[in-house]
């Protein structure tokens, strides 16, 4: 009951007129941040950073502000994922493949109130996760160590042949690309600088956002161009948005496993909101009993991936206040604010601040609902934005896309690699090479090598410390079955053939 | 409808532009980290005690470890008299290693440090070592047997803490030593508690919670002297080691502006360190007092660049 009059005090705070305005604020600018392509939440919740201070707000206004912000970024990121097939910010990116589908099949307005009610339900109920269990949740932090973290990453890319649905050796080819450009930058186990080239800019590595803004969107554009419009995702066209019963109650299972993968991701400081994304949409087709829609529009696999990567939201600021130890980008950005705000989260904040933490989950609260009704019953005034005419939308889309890479960095480099990566995805969509693979192994690459080098360190370079904890053994286990289970079930199933000419992702 | 949603993106895009400001700061990373606070606390007292005219402006330019701003400031903003740049102990140690594309520390003017953040070595709650000589002890009989996790790079300045007080303790094998890069001073901690790594050193400020809660024990603090708030922690001096590693927050201007406007910046510096304001600042961030500026801050520069190319050299990462 304590839960309850603490939280009975934090809405006492939290919930002035003043707040729940800034709310709504937050919880709008927060849904376009995220729907545009580059613009992430962590580019939002930065950019807006300045501009509460310039205000002058006190740190539970900003507070509220900020994690509205960064909720109704999470939420945001679908819209275009759905209806133009750019994922709007990294998490986002498993969303594309049932998501456009589903959209081509003019079953966009479906496919976004399934996604924006799996997003509520996620973000929901982990918020109430963090509420109930963060004092012990963050206890979990101390028992991974580099062997563990690099059998989870092992486990995601065991199951990546989840997504490369017709080829298998085409989604392991983009892997390996993937892989091959993380290996780019300093090298944090020996310090010395890797395929720098003695380019000072490629010292931090190739950030992620680049590749995904540059393989989404500027691919998009260049196909658009060559197709004059023909083949391309943008200018989908949206009817009327009804509430889908029946595909809410089909889904609902999907929910709330994508929720518990997700919440456990977040809460795990190195893995992520989009490892949660990830791994709740593989688990989800491998679950399935008849996988054949999947990567063809099954709203399962919307209502996965987007439950899982707004529950991880909420999670990942589990291990950002008990510990002051960010899970991701949009964490570190509100760790900053936390500690300019002069709260240092930590394993005291629970005790010294409690006002602060308890408003902080109840602007969450308030933030999730006002994000409900806003991307549900009012969706179309997002999707306004984004089915403009494509005269008026591909140069917009350009334009984000260079100001939002442009933002990351401050630098001309980094939008150079942005057409450069662009480029490299107009080829590979020519081939039928799928593109998800190679921001997953951008994204993962480099935490799961730096996990194997740190277990080498520690162990004096020791295989076996590897398997050396009940975890790790138990994450190789599954990262063996999630390899090897999908080939011997395919021959007892005895499944149809693939057929020839299967539509590849995006199309 | 579509004109209003319209006008709202607007809206945002406009308003991340900033109103012009006479003076400059940049932060070479991006929000949030210590080069940033640098640069918004030094600007803001600034412009409280009236030695800016107006407000500073803080420009982020991440990149390299501060060595996208550093080549920068070195090619195209040589001249400028009106900007500096926060630095810290990682910007001399990459200088030392050669980690900004061969730009040397004489292209810059060095015009203070204001507060240092003071060095500090823990272990876990439970652990065996009490104090750091038996730290040492246990690393001279079996090297293997102690991990030390840190928040920046192998070669940076957390890795380097852990050598400079293994190589004024007379172990001089230093390549033996474990040491693992993680993510910053938090993450570094819980691999300490998790039992990963026997020992985590850092700065004393990122890892006060910590403390406090009593999750690790700090065995040592690499200050001159004790630190205000830390009072029964010991110095690494005292237990008979005589090592001193802050990390400095300063800043440094470009090189060919003139002397009276480096004297400009000296005096600045001077006015902002020894305010008020400047002293609570470092009290409610874990700072401590730790000034050097204009000649005597250059010399400090060069003395702990030729300090960490030796290490350097004789861990293999400077040929």
């Amino acid at each position: 009951m304590e839960i309850l009059s603490n939280l009975a005090m934090g809405f006492s705070i939290a919930a002035t007129p003043y707040t729940l305005l800034l709310a709504v604020i937050g919880c709008f600018v927060g849904t376009i941040i995220g729907a545009l392509p580059g613009l992430g939440p962590a580019n939002g919740v930065a950019l807006l950073i300045p501009i509460s201070f310039s205000m002058g707000l006190d740190a539970i206004p900003a507070l509220v502000l900020l994690t509205s912000v960064y909720y109704g970024a999470m939420y945001g990121g679908r819209i275009s994922s759905i209806l133009l097939n750019i994922p709007g910010d990294e998490p986002a990116m498993m969303t594309t493949l049932d998501g456009y589908p589903m959209a081509k099949q003019g079953k966009a307005g479906e496919a976004l109130v399934v996604s924006g009610v799996a997003s509520f339900v996620g973000a929901f109920i982990a918020t109430i996760g963090l509420m109930v269990f963060a004092p012990y949740l963050a206890r979990v932090a101390f028992k991974f160590g580099p062997a563990e973290y690099f059998a989870l990453y092992l486990l995601a890319f065991c199951t990546l042949g989840g997504i490369g649905s017709n080829n298998q050796a085409k989604a392991a080819m983009a892997a390996a690309i993937g892989l091959g450009i993380a290996m780019i930058g300093l090298d944090k186990t020996t310090g010395m600088p890797r395929f720098t080239f003695g380019e000072l800019h490629l010292q931090d590595g190739v950030d992620f956002l680049v590749a995904i803004v540059g393989l989404f969107a500027v691919a998009e554009v260049f196909f658009f161009i060559e197709t004059h419009g023909k083949n391309s995702a943008i200018g989908v066209k949206l009817g009327k948005i009804l509430v889908p019963w029946r595909m809410l109650k089909q889904t609902t299972g999907a929910m709330l496993r994508g929720t518990g993968i997700g919440f456990v991701a977040g809460v795990l400081p190195g893995a992520g909101a989009s490892l949660g994304s990830f791994l709740a949409y593989t688990a989800e087709k491998s679950a399935a009993r008849d996988k054949s829609q999947f990567g063809k529009g099954d709203p399962r696999g919307v209502a996965a991936p987007e439950a899982g990567n707004n529950a991880a939201a909420g999670g990942a600021l589990v291990p950002m206040l008990t510990l002051g130890v960010p899970g991701s980008g949009t964490t570190a950005v509100l760790l900053a604010l936390l500690l300019t705000l002069n709260i240092t989260p930590g394993p005291l904040l629970f005790t010294e601040r409690p006002e602060v933490v308890w408003s902080l989950i109840a602007a969450l609260l308030i933030a999730n609902i006002v994000l409900l009704l806003m991307n549900v019953p009012m969706v179309k005034v997002f999707v306004h934005i984004l089915s403009v005419p494509a005269w008026v939308l591909l140069p917009g889309v350009t334009m984000v896309a260079f100001v939002g890479i442009y933002s990351l960095t401050g630098s001309s480099f980094d939008m150079l690699m942005m057409v450069g990566f662009g480029v490299l995805g107009y080829i590979m969509r020519k081939l039928e090479i799928p593109t998800v693979p190679v921001i997953l192994g951008i994204l993962l690459g480099n935490a799961m090598e730096d996990n194997l080098r740190r277990a080498m360190v520690l162990s004096d370079g020791d295989w076996t410390f590897l398997f050396s904890s009940p975890i790790a053994t138990g994450l190789w286990i599954a990262a063996v079955l999630g390899f090897v289970a999908p080939v011997f079930l395919r021959r007892f199933l005895k499944k149809p053939p693939m057929p020839e000419t299967e539509p590849k992702v995006g199309d | 409808m579509k004109n209003w949603t319209r006008a709202a993106v607007a809206a945002i895009l406009t308003s991340i532009a900033v109103p012009a400001a006479a003076e400059e700061c940049i932060a070479p990373a991006n929000p949030g980290g210590g080069w940033d606070f640098t640069c918004r606390q030094i600007g803001r007292i600034m412009t409280d005690l009236g030695v800016a005219s107006g407000l500073v402006q803080v420009t982020n330019l991440a990149g390299a470890g501060g060595g996208v701003a550093y080549s920068q400031v070195v090619n195209e903003r040589n001249d400028d008299p009106d900007v500096f740049i926060a630095a810290s102990s990682a910007t001399t140690t990459r200088l030392a290693q050669n980690a900004f594309g061969g730009a040397t520390a004489d292209q810059v003017r060095w015009v203070g440090t204001i507060g240092g953040d003071p060095g500090v070595i823990v272990v876990a709650a439970d652990s065996e070592f009490e104090t750091l000589p038996d730290l040492i002890e246990a690393i001279k009989a079996d090297p293997s047997s102690v991990a030390f996790a840190g928040g920046s790079a192998v070669g940076g300045f957390d890795h380097l803490k852990v050598l400079m007080t293994l190589d004024k303790a007379g172990f001089t094998d230093i390549r033996k030593v474990k040491y693992i890069g993680v993510d910053g001073g938090a993450d570094a901690i819980t691999q300490t508690v998790g039992g990963f790594a026997q020992a985590m050193t850092g700065d004393l400020s990122e890892i006060t919670g910590f403390i406090k809660s009593g999750d690790v024990r700090p065995i040592a603090v690499l200050s001159e002297e004790r630190v205000e708030g830390f009072e029964d922690v010991p110095t690494a001096k005292e237990q008979g080691i005589d090592i001193v590693a802050m990390n400095w927050r300063g800043i440094y201007v470009p090189k060919g502006i003139s002397d009276e406007d480096y004297q400009k910046w000296v005096d600045a510096l001077k006015q902002v360190g020894e305010s008020e304001e400047w002293q609570k600042v470092m009290t409610e961030n874990g700072l401590a007092p730790y000034s050097i500026y204009g000649d005597e801050f250059e010399t400090f520069v060069a003395d702990n660049i030729a300090q960490t190319q030796k290490i350097s050299k004789d861990i293999g990462l400077l040929q």
